[in-house]
């Protein structure tokens, strides 16, 4: 299987998150936009540590080179977690203010 | 075509239609359910990429807890297809157009790369287990890890904050 392919995939999942973040007005939805770029981004740093790992794995049968992508992925993935606290508390917050999730009502940044 | 391959191309028609669906459905629900779809076929890419560990945490963290999360509060908002905003024809054209340059950009730029993912050798997939991830974990990026607690609390504490009622207008 060629990189390439990982690669036109995690594009097009990414290019299908910005269409939904800049087409929607529902706040809800371009947060879940975000997420579907995030795993992108995920998905190609697998697919490079499957990649390199396999490049040295030919040389050396016990080798642990591609740890650290994966590691990565996985502070993301935590990351991500944190973000979702928070924006989803502030989505709520939002909510409860002006009874609508529509982010053409929060042009102003203050009302 | 070999069986690896065949679940390679289903996964990612998967994910692709999952996630177009997310961004085109109208109702919210529907949306986060294709969501837990596009989270799922991922997490066979990332077995099929050897990364067991990260398979079962994407699905138990994203398809589990987040993505309950995002349920929850859509049925607290308690948003339906008929209150959804739309934008006008024109700006989701031009967005559109916008997103598939973009794409067609990145893949004119990255479409020669060379490399292989899988090779002759099947049997090499030991570096995704917990054993090697969690030593490395613990040992090289434990500074790190710990500061991602850190973070976790001020994310919690963010929460709760934001999430009370104002009584004395913080806020407002």
């Amino acid at each position: 299987m060629p990189i390439n392919y990982y690669i036109l995939l995690s594009v097009a999942l990414f290019s299908i998150g910005i269409v939904g973040v800049l087409t929607r007005r529902n706040a809800i939805i371009i947060f879940m936009c975000i997420e579907i770029m995030l795993n992108a981004v995920n998905v190609l740093l697998v697919a490079f540590s499957k990649m390199h790992h396999l490049r040295a794995f030919v040389a050396d049968r016990a080798t642990t080179v591609g740890t650290d992508a994966q590691l990565f992925v996985f502070f993301i993935m935590v990351v991500a977690a944190a973000e979702v606290t928070v924006g989803l508390a502030i989505i709520v917050m939002l909510y409860r203010n002006i009874h609508s999730v529509d982010i053409n009502f929060l042009n102003r940044l203050k009302h | 075509m070999s069986i690896v391959e065949i679940l390679f191309w289903f996964l990612t028609a998967l994910a692709l239609f999952g996630a177009l669906m997310v961004v085109f459905s109208k109702n919210p629900v529907h949306s986060v359910l294709w969501l837990i779809s596009v989270f799922f076929s991922i997490s066979g890419h990332y077995i099929l990429l050897n990364a067991q560990f990260l398979a079962i945490v994407n699905m138990i963290v994203y398809a589990g807890a987040i993505m309950v999360l995002f349920l929850f509060v859509i049925m607290l908002m308690n948003m339906n297809t008929e209150s959804e905003p739309q934008k006008s024809k024109w700006l989701r054209i031009a967005a559109s157009l916008s997103g598939g340059s973009l794409m067609l950009v990145l893949v004119a730029a990255l479409k020669d790369t060379s490399g292989r993912v899988t090779g002759v050798f099947k049997l090499d997939g030991n570096i995704g287990l917990i054993k090697n991830l969690g030593q490395v974990l613990f040992t090289d990026y434990v500074l790190p890890f710990e500061i991602s607690s850190v973070l976790f609390l001020s994310a919690m504490v963010g929460a709760v904050l934001l999430g009370k009622k104002e009584t004395n207008s913080i806020i407002s």
